[in-house]
């Protein structure tokens, strides 16, 4: 028993088709949890009052947005050298989510930098970094739509997934080179010395978990689609043949 | 390998729109820059490094989706692949060539369009040095970027949806050394990176192209 027996697209349909209902579920219940605790149960901030509430959402979506392209990153890999669909599948289901989690960091973050910061945005390294991350995003998904072979889409977009890897990091770091930033540093770090404050850390703990689940659930659903439309053209395709 | 880069130069010459055309769209842009932003010329004098730079990035773009598609549509490309002569080396000789009638010409013409835009005497020299040292990655991303739609049909705004975003670290560290040149700052540290941006381009991205091309012939 090991893991790549779920690369089977059978046998994947089957054990996701199961797990899906309880992981839906198990994320709106820690949801409800982590966003209702931390929206209408913690204190108000004494400087930035309720604003700071807003970190329920523009946390974990941040998390999100960048670890979905690193899951991205991974099945890519795993589609390039194992050569599993729905590896290759799930990388495509996965950029829709991880492009949306950017627009919501990046939305929730101008909502909140407009009281606190007098400003919608500004050109800190962050914040640059995130938009630059929007744009690979956007460049990924278009080339999966612009191309009608799945084969050679997944062969395409998982080389464009490892390039942009690389550029996305070195993006990072030559914008911190850049300009000097207004964003604050990580404050949820095992290691830091000043963390968020455990009345704020624990609902924050549930609302990331719930994204995280949220994630999971979105691109678990997503695959499962792709794998059918794919089963359907096969489908069709074979029709056409009989009937020729 | 050298006769291939030297088919590629000798055909983009001949067939008109080589060194031409890159550098007249460079000085189109250099000339609307001050209908735009305003003819003040210590304004122009501060963003003169980033126009020319950003100018020369669009100069670059423009020409990419012809660096494979042509070979692609007459079967060259067909044969390329099965020649003795590994893709990796087909797509660094291509690329080199695009960058000799495109980055080259860009890279010293640049002082002339800086008068321009009131950039004089030192300045030059770190824009040009920039230039040098930052458009050969220009040239290899942006061949990455063709060979990953070569097969589409009107890839030419996807080509730059991919490929603009793979720009953004030469640009910075390009724009930044110039700057700092130019303010008398020690710009060593951009310089270096740049380089190192061009060098990494150079050695390893023929790889991914190479690959993008295989899975798009096959």
């Amino acid at each position: 028993m090991s893991l790549w027996e779920y690369a089977n697209p059978r046998r994947f349909m089957a054990v996701s088709g199961r797990v899906l209902p309880w992981l839906g579920w198990l994320t709106g219940l820690t949801l409800a949890i982590g966003l209702i605790w931390g929206f209408f149960f913690t204190p108000d901030d004494y400087r930035q009052g309720s604003t700071v509430k807003i970190i329920y959402l523009h946390v974990p979506a941040a998390m999100i947005a960048i670890n979905a392209w690193g899951m991205m990153l991974v099945a890519s890999l795993v589609w390039l050298i194992r050569r599993h669909h729905v590896s290759a599948l799930a990388a495509r289901a996965a950029a829709p989510v991880g492009l949306t989690m950017t627009a919501i960091a990046l939305a929730t973050g101008a909502i909140w930098g407009q009281p606190m910061w007098g400003t919608w945005w500004v050109w800190d390294p962050r914040l640059t970094s995130f938009l630059i991350l929007c744009l690979f995003y956007l460049g990924y998904i278009a080339l999966w739509n612009a191309i009608e072979d799945t084969d050679t889409a997944a062969d395409l977009t998982s080389i464009l997934c490892l390039v942009g890897s690389v550029f996305a990091a070195l993006s990072r770091y030559a914008v911190n080179f850049w300009n000097q930033g207004l964003h604050q540093g990580a404050s949820l770090s095992m290691d830091a010395k000043e963390n968020v404050s455990n009345v704020f850390y624990i609902p924050l703990l549930f609302a990331i978990a719930g994204f995280i689940l949220l994630f999971l659930t979105l691109v678990l659903l997503r695959t499962r689609t792709e794998i059918r439309s794919r089963r359907l053209v096969a489908l069709k395709l074979r029709e056409r043949m009989a009937h020729a | 390998m050298i006769r291939l880069f030297l088919r590629d130069l000798s055909l983009s010459i001949r067939a008109g729109g080589g060194f031409g055309l890159a550098l007249a769209f460079f000085l189109i842009i250099v000339t609307l820059v001050p209908f735009s932003i305003g003819p003040e010329p210590l304004l122009l004098a501060q963003i003169a490094p980033g126009v020319l730079w950003l100018g020369a990035l669009l100069a670059c773009l423009l020409s990419l989706d012809r660096l494979f598609a042509l070979d692609f549509e007459d079967g060259t490309l067909d044969l390329l692949v099965t020649a003795p002569l590994p893709l990796e080396g087909v797509v660094a000789a291509k690329s080199l060539a695009h960058w000799v009638t495109t980055g080259l010409p860009l890279t010293l013409a640049a002082p002339v369009f800086g008068v321009l835009l009131g950039l004089e005497g030192d300045a030059a020299i770190w824009l040009v040095t920039s230039l040098a040292l930052g458009t050969p990655a220009l040239s290899f991303i942006g061949g990455f970027g063709a060979a990953l739609t070569v097969g589409l049909k009107r890839g030419g705004l996807l080509l730059s949806l991919l490929v603009l975003p793979l720009y953004v670290p030469t640009l910075i560290f390009g724009a930044e050394a110039a700057a700092r040149g130019m303010a008398g700052l020690n710009a060593a540290t951009p310089l270096a990176l740049l380089s190192g941006i061009t060098l990494a381009s150079l050695a390893l991205l023929p790889f991914a192209s190479a690959a993008a091309l295989r899975a798009n012939l096959k």
